[in-house]
């Protein structure tokens, strides 16, 4: 039984400018959508999915045009028709949830004037009723106290609830087509299935078609009826999800479905003083103590990772082990010594030994330098190197890090991928020679086969380089491939630690127990599962 | 008639120079910096030309000028005719002469006192930005006070006490304005001292200096230079307020903005004399700010 057709798309074509030519976006792709049907848009970044969401609504971003094809919205050609039209259909009859709630809020208005904006200015209902209604989807978007949290302003909520609170928004009319753009990647995978659940079964009572987009394969498992994978502006393949996830047929899909097959070789367990100590540590901001008694270990050649929600105090532990936080009690033993709790009181050659990697590499590279500068700075300052014997090891790092030194070393970061940013991060820690590197989320900024190669490489380089890497993530995929050991923290206290096969296989706490369960599997049923069996217990 | 001729003319000149510029700079430039000047838009190579010219000019100016800075050579306002071509000021002076000097003199010192200006406010902003705590409420809280007195009247207050000469000028000057640069550097740096890259230089180890220099400075520069524009063209007036206090260059030193003052009078009959040396400073001012608008737009990344 097929349902009426809600938006077809065909042939569309859409160019970015980039100084004064136009290069294309989107080449051509064709798109049908029923009403009632959630249709899943994956790819890497750059794959066009976001420039081809928001062209479904008849609008191109700044710097960017629709260039060919056509976009019929129910009977509506929204590339030409008048702006006027577009207005009385943008979040009446289409609506846009966007990637990041907490800037997409105003955040000096209360979240139910927001909530009313819409709904009074198309005329859809008067305020008094709109006010009624928030309520009732804030209720059903499972928010909590959805009597009185619309009267908070934004920073007074959490991200999942915000985000939540996005989606009762985008409803408030209630649309025909709501357009999710990674609404969950930003939250922490417990609340991100919240999310996902308010999501789903709001779209699915009130029948609203949706297109959602999205890099992570598991989760558009559990939200899309049918699936459509782009890869640089092109359509790859669309299927229904259950036999996109059974029998992909294009090798980019496989690949893409492959991906999270990387694991690291078991190790032996380690023996000796390990490289770092943390011993009881307590450290906080202020009258706050952010970290509790923590302790764990961490052997050269091993990877420990640290794994929680955000706020449980996983780069406050990095802080205090880089010396910027100085613990109030307890403290940090290197190869058995115990480092000065300030980095300002400590040797150079104390901070050689322990390098970091920065989850956002645009912020953590110097704009203006070079990279030949970037990564030979630590090593002319810490192993004296000069000139040619410089150069020579700028270029080393580069060829360890599979960029080619000939054409990448004059360059500035602006000029690199997201990837080859944060293999430049990494080769800036190499150069120091440490011991130790913090990896501090440094793989959640990027895609997913992105993600796979720097993985690689780093647990090439901890083989090659006799390293102890701190892997800190609150991604539980990335723990699986490449960590020996867990550490996982909960509020400031480490709530369990041990090697990784036996923390995954039978987990002692509860807390653990949650954490893995949220990880969002390929299964198209996980999330009914999982919700039932958590109703179960509950 | 004249007007719109002079505006006709004043545009020829300006796309002549401009492009004679533009060839120039492209073909004595090293090969590596090449594609810069020939990308370089027309308002930025005819402010680069002017720039050169006054350079010249300032430096050759013994050479060029046909009389001596200070030589009376006979009536007061003469007409514009050889061997006066731009007439005599006042006291019979040489009109050219005098502007010619007038470059060296008010070109030299607004320079030197922006430069000193803003080495000594950005360093010292940034410094503070980067260190925090008590060093910076201490550095700041002081700035403020000194902000808080009227610049002009600040200025009268440190040279009657220093003494008036070229060089107590400079650095009374360049201190009045860097309370200002000092302000702008230490808001900029501010939200740059935050950022990974700086952690990650200070887990490196890295020093004070090389901080400021490398790692800050360098993303702090695009307000900077725009503020160095309009803070340069401030000097000016600052300049001519003091001379006429009689605290400022002394006569018969030439300087521009003394210039426009004393001539002022001729004004009133309808003669445009007195508004050469006011040219001369208005020329320079926009050339100015069209290289920092240029260098502002490379360096923002706006080219794109």
């Amino acid at each position: 039984m097929e349902k009426p057709v809600l938006l077809t798309i065909k042939g569309l074509q859409i160019e970015g400018r980039s100084g004064d030519a136009w290069h294309p976006i989107v080449k051509g792709v064709d798109l049908t959508l029923h009403k009632g049907e959630v249709l899943g848009l994956i790819g890497e970044s750059g794959a066009g999915k976001s420039t081809l969401g928001l062209a479904a609504m008849g609008f191109a971003r700044d710097g960017c045009r629709i260039s060919g094809g056509s976009i019929d919205f129910d009977g509506i050609d929204l590339r030409t028709a008048p702006e006027s039209t577009r207005r009385g259909l943008w979040g009446k009859r289409i609506a846009y949830v966007a990637q990041s709630a907490a800037a997409s809020f105003n955040p000096a208005h209360k979240l139910i004037d927001q909530y009313c904006e819409g709904p009074v200015i198309h005329g859809v209902m008067p305020r008094e009723q709109a006010e009624t209604d928030a309520v009732e989807l804030y209720r059903r978007m499972r928010l909590p106290n959805p009597n009185e949290i619309g009267f908070r302003y934004p920073h007074q909520v959490s991200g999942g609830q915000l985000q939540r609170a996005m989606t009762a928004m985008a409803m408030s009319c209630r649309p025909d087509l709501i357009i999710f753009d990674e609404p969950t990647t930003a939250l922490d995978v417990t609340t991100q299935i919240e999310v996902l659940a308010a999501i789903r079964d709001i779209v699915r009572q009130f029948g609203t078609a949706a297109i959602y987009i999205t890099h992570d394969l598991a989760v558009v498992a559990q939200m899309a009826d049918r699936i459509k994978v782009l890869l640089r502006g092109n359509e790859v393949e669309e299927s229904d999800t259950r036999s996109m996830l059974a029998t992909p047929r294009e090798a980019y899909t496989k690949s893409l479905w492959a991906v999270r097959s990387f694991a690291r070789a078991e190790q032996p367990p380690a023996t000796g003083t390990p490289v770092v100590s943390v011993r009881n540590v307590t450290a906080g901001y202020g009258a706050v103590d952010v970290l509790k008694d923590i302790s764990f270990d961490i052997h050269a050649r091993r990877t420990v990772a640290v794994v929680g929600e955000s706020g449980s105090g996983k780069s406050t532990t990095a802080r205090v082990i880089t010396g910027l936080l100085p613990p109030r009690k307890g403290e940090i033993l290197f190869n058995g010594k115990p480092l000065p709790p300030s980095f300002k009181t400590r040797s150079r050659e104390e901070l050689r030994q322990c390098q970091m990697i920065y989850q956002m590499a645009d912020t953590a590279l110097n704009p203006k330098l070079r990279l030949r500068e970037l990564i030979g700075r630590p090593a002319e300052m810490y192993l004296g190197l000069k000139r040619k014997a410089l150069e020579t090891r700028i270029r080393d790092l580069l060829a360890l890090i599979e960029l080619e030194p000939d054409k990448y070393i004059d360059r500035l970061p602006s000029e690199l991928s997201g990837g080859q940013k944060q293999r430049i991060g990494i080769a800036r820690a190499l150069a120091a020679e440490p011991q130790l590197i913090i990896c501090d989320e440094v793989t959640s900024a990027l895609d997913q086969i992105v993600q796979e190669g720097i993985l690689k490489l780093l647990d090439r380089l901890q083989g090659e380089l006799n390293l102890a890497y701190m892997f800190i993530t609150h991604d539980l995929a990335t723990v699986k491939s490449i960590a020996d050991e867990v550490v996982v923290m909960q509020l400031g206290v480490v709530v369990e630690r041990g090697p990784k096969a036996a923390l995954f296989a039978k987990p002692k706490e509860d807390y653990t127990n949650l954490l893995l369960s949220s990880v969002p599997e390929m299964d198209p049923d996980w999330l009914s599962r999982l919700l039932a069996a958590r109703g179960e217990n509950a | 008639m004249t007007i719109l001729l002079s505006i006709i003319v004043g545009l020829g000149l300006f796309f002549v120079v401009g492009f004679a510029g533009r060839t120039l700079l492209d073909a004595a430039a090293p090969s590596h910096h090449k594609h810069m000047f020939r990308d370089m838009p027309l308002t930025a190579s005819f402010g680069l030309a002017v720039i050169a010219i006054y350079v010249v000019v300032a430096i050759l100016a013994p050479l060029i000028a046909p009389f001596g800075e200070g030589q009376v050579l006979g009536a007061a306002y003469q007409p514009w005719v050889a061997p006066h071509y731009l007439g005599t000021d006042k006291l019979g002076r040489d009109m050219l002469t005098r502007l010619i000097y007038g470059a060296r003199n008010t070109v030299g010192i607004a320079f030197a006192t922006t430069a000193l200006a803003f080495v000594v406010g950005s360093v010292l902003g940034i410094w503070a930005a980067l260190v925090g705590g008590r060093l910076d409420q201490w550095m700041s809280r002081f700035v403020d006070a000194l902000m808080a007195i009227p610049a002009l009247i600040f200025s009268l207050l440190l040279l009657t006490i220093f003494g008036t000469s070229v060089l107590t000028l400079i650095l009374v000057i360049a201190a009045v304005d860097a309370t200002r640069v000092y302000r702008l550097a230490r808001s900029v740096a501010e939200g740059i001292v935050v950022m990974d890259y700086i952690e990650a230089a200070r887990l490196r180890g890295e020093g004070m200096w090389r901080l400021i220099r490398r790692e800050i400075l360098p993303n702090a520069m695009a307000p900077l230079v725009a503020e160095f524009g309009l803070r340069f063209c401030f000097v000016f007036l600052s300049i001519s307020a003091l001379s006429f206090l009689g605290l400022g260059i002394k006569p018969p030193t030439a300087d521009w903005g003394s210039m426009v003052r004393e001539n002022a009078t001729l004004i009133t009959f309808g003669d445009t004399t007195p508004l050469l040396p006011a040219g001369a400073i208005a020329l320079l001012t926009v050339a100015v700010n069209f290289v920092v608008d240029w260098q502002l737009h490379r360096a923002s990344g706006l080219k794109e």
